[in-house]
């Protein structure tokens, strides 16, 4: 029996990229501007929301759009230009954090999808029910969930899933510019404050010397990320019988090529299993494909879906 | 910058209110409680057995809650409880009861982050108010809106919200606005930051931070010439070769340079209560169920004196010395004004070796005073010894500084020392004293 097919969701910095994940064969791209959206890969204007949305569309693709980042008080006018300006250009979902989010949607597109993303707050079904009866359509899972608890919130959500399956993960925001700081207090102020994520900072804690956690800052302030990267493709198969609606890929602080070849990888795996369930196996090759671009400084993991977590 | 020892200038917003903004102070026991609240708290906030952040804290019980609130009635004053916890699946079932237990018990309101207890308390418990934790770090006033529309009476901002957004936020919604004024702080937006999760196994989210943003971490830069793979490269194995052979890491910083850290200085905003007051802060919320007794009670008596003198008097109104030295005494970190009055740049992290904690020791408590002989009764705190200078202080304006003469036990025999925890001792003081009164001496 076939199976319905899960979305494979990748965010995208530019149309180029958002066309070429999409050749690869992602069903659906993330993208969206900084002022308004958090950790994007790169930043795309409405005309270039435009340019996506019309190649998407003609290739049964979609497009999200992120604006999940903290709101000030400065930024709530513009919302709902933005949002109206988004549903022109063709978007097909807004991703939000903020309830202002929210509302300035339902003002100005009213028929536009949203998806509730509060990162590592979004951990349990109830809450993601409740959003859900404010309006959205979708949770974007927190990644500090593990297999159990994801699987377990599937049955009882009203909404649709999001989970991420590859990729890296933020592990810590600030409004603060903390590298910034940093280099002031040493008397080493950085030319041009140029500290953004192509410069390649990472961090070393004393007694992880094998770990190197990617820290850069934008008008957003400062992002932490993981020093792993997921990899849930062995047991993928267990996130497509619990029945989650759309899988993320995420390709933050990674080249072009490496999602390209990691989308694939996937698309596969997705599509062997819809086509026949029952005989779907993981093939190892597949890891391969993706081992072969990994960065041999960052370790493929599968993140929290098996950790045990105290408290 | 936004440390200390720049003179700030006063803000000068409107003033929304007339009445007097409440003081809300940490209480992480029983006995933090009452001295909280004699110091002069108009509220506490305490942590329950469950869906609190601070799971190393000795909770109270339901018991406890119940003989906190009783005391608080006393006063006039009111005991919250955190519930500031983002639910997992399993922490679901069990919230009702616990909100019933905890209405019951008599709680004025629950502090709650995740929107599914909100929404559970207004069901369950329609008339245990529940106010916005800073864990959803809301800091504009559309989504304060949005909150009073859902039925909640107050909202505590995040961290980052400055003076002159919440003089924003207080124009456009009518709403309790609560604000941390003093103590530690996340230099994370809060709830966003799993580093715990990550170092750690520890879910911070769910009460076990690790502090893992005060540890120290080396800055590098990655000089690697090749880390971008074109798709052709991609399609030959060339590519684990450029990698290994790239891999170079640059340090940013010298050896003989203090470590990279997250850690911030303490807010500390003893210096501008009337700008908190005159931009309409209802609620002064005071960080550190952890902290100690003499903390809590040296950071309350300090700024429920500046907030009483202000109201009483806003045009002749003037900071106090002895208030911010207090303050000095209890002081764990060096201080600052967070994001009221600026974003926090380099000044405002501790890069340096981080000093010893507070210069003072709480010596001993006041359990008793006799008038004619002058005879007060101590109980000890920490080690204490005839021919120490020892400070006196109690609620309000009490204080002086005495050297301790000869001591004597329960019995009247005369001891060398205050050796033993919790044990009477007593000595003549030079001054009236009562019971809460505390005693401090330098470390």
């Amino acid at each position: 029996m076939k199976a319905d097919k899960p979305e494979l969701l990748v965010p995208a910095g530019s149309v180029e990229e958002a066309v070429s994940f999409i050749k690869a064969g992602a069903d659906a791209v993330l993208v969206g501007e900084d002022k308004y959206g958090m950790r994007l890969p790169g930043e795309c204007s409405l005309d270039d929301i435009r340019r996506i949305a019309e190649f998407a569309h003609a290739h049964q693709a979609k497009v999200y759009v992120s604006i999940n980042n903290l709101v000030s008080n400065e930024l709530l006018a513009e919302l709902e230009p933005y949002i109206q300006g988004l549903q022109e250009a063709g978007a097909d979902a807004v991703q939000f954090g903020d309830p202002a989010v929210l509302r300035a949607a339902q003002k100005a597109a009213p028929e536009m999808a949203l998806h509730w993303n509060a990162e590592m707050t979004s951990t349990n079904y109830a809450t993601a029910n409740y959003w859900g009866s404010k309006g959205a359509s979708r949770v974007v899972a927190a990644r500090e969930l593990n297999m159990d608890e994801i699987t377990g919130m599937i049955p009882n959500l009203q909404i649709e899933a999001e989970v991420q399956v590859h990729g890296i993960t933020n592990i810590y925001h600030s409004k603060r510019a903390l590298v910034a700081s940093y280099m002031n207090h040493q008397g080493r102020p950085v030319e041009g404050n140029n500290l953004g994520k192509d410069r390649g900072l990472f961090l070393i804690e004393a007694e992880r010397q094998d770990e190197k956690y990617p820290i850069y800052e934008d008008a957003n302030g400062t992002h932490i990320m993981s020093s792993d990267d997921i990899c849930i493709l062995e047991d993928l198969h267990l996130l497509m019988e619990a029945g989650v609606h759309s899988f993320k890929i995420e390709s933050l602080l990674k080249p072009t090529a490496y999602t390209i070849a990691v989308i694939k990888v996937y698309r596969q795996a997705i599509d062997a299993y819809a086509a026949d369930p029952e005989c779907y196996a993981f093939q190892e090759s597949w890891m391969e494909q993706i081992r072969r671009l990994q960065d041999p400084e960052r370790e493929l993991s599968f993140g929290f879906y098996y950790k045990e977590q105290v408290y | 910058m936004s440390t200390l020892e720049h003179h700030k200038p006063k803000y000068t917003g409107k003033r929304y209110r007339l009445d007097k903004p409440e003081l809300l102070a940490p209480a992480g026991n029983l006995e933090k409680l009452k001295f909280a609240i004699h110091y002069g708290a108009d509220a506490v906030y305490i942590g329950g057995q469950k869906y609190g952040l601070r799971s190393n804290a000795d909770n109270f019980s339901f018991e406890e809650m119940r003989e906190g609130v009783e005391f608080a009635k006393k006063y006039g004053a009111k005991v919250f409880v955190a519930t500031n916890i983002y639910a997992h699946n399993e922490d679901l079932e069990g919230i009702e009861e616990y909100l019933r237990n905890l209405y019951e018990a008599g709680i004025s309101a629950i502090i709650a982050a995740d929107p599914i207890i909100v929404d559970t308390a207004k069901r369950v418990v329609p008339n245990l108010e529940v106010h916005l934790s800073t864990q959803q770090s809301t800091i504009n006033w559309q989504a304060v809106q949005y909150w009073k529309e859902e039925g909640l009476p107050r909202v505590v901002l995040g961290r980052e919200a400055s003076l002159e957004e919440i003089a924003e936020i207080k124009k456009h919604v009518d709403i309790e606005i609560e604000a941390f004024i003093h103590g530690a702080m996340c230099s994370s937006y809060s709830g966003r930051c799993v580093l715990s999760n990550h170092f750690t196994d520890r879910d911070s989210n769910r009460g076990g931070c690790c502090q893992s943003c005060r540890w120290k971490y080396d800055l590098f830069e990655d000089a690697r010439e090749q880390t971008w793979i074109s798709e052709e490269e991609a399609a030959e194995d060339r590519v684990l070769q450029q990698f290994q052979l790239g891999t170079t890491q640059v340090p940013l910083f010298a050896e003989e340079d203090n470590a990279f850290t997250m850690g911030s200085k303490d807010l500390c905003m003893i210096q501008n209560v009337p700008d908190l007051i005159d931009v309409g802060v209802d609620s002064f919320k005071i960080e550190g169920r952890m902290k100690s007794i003499h903390y809590v009670a040296t950071v309350v008596n300090a700024y429920r004196r500046a907030i009483d003198a202000y109201m009483a008097d806003p045009d002749n109104y003037v900071l106090k010395p002895e208030w911010v030295e207090e303050i000095n005494k209890a002081a764990n970190r060096p201080l600052n004004t967070g994001f009221f009055y600026d974003t926090p740049d380099h000044e405002d992290h501790i890069y340096e070796p981080e000093e010893k904690a507070a210069p003072y020791d709480f010596a001993g408590l006041v359990m008793a005073y006799d008038a004619e002989t002058g005879m007060a009764t101590v109980q000890q705190r920490n080690h204490f010894k005839p021919g120490q200078e020892v400070e006196f202080f109690g609620p309000g304006d009490t204080f002086f500084k005495q050297v301790v003469g000869t001591l004597y036990d329960e019995d009247g025999s005369e001891i060398d020392a205050a050796r033993h925890p919790l044990q009477l001792v007593k000595f003549k003081v030079d001054q009236p004293v009562q019971y809460f009164d505390m005693m401090r001496k330098k470390k």
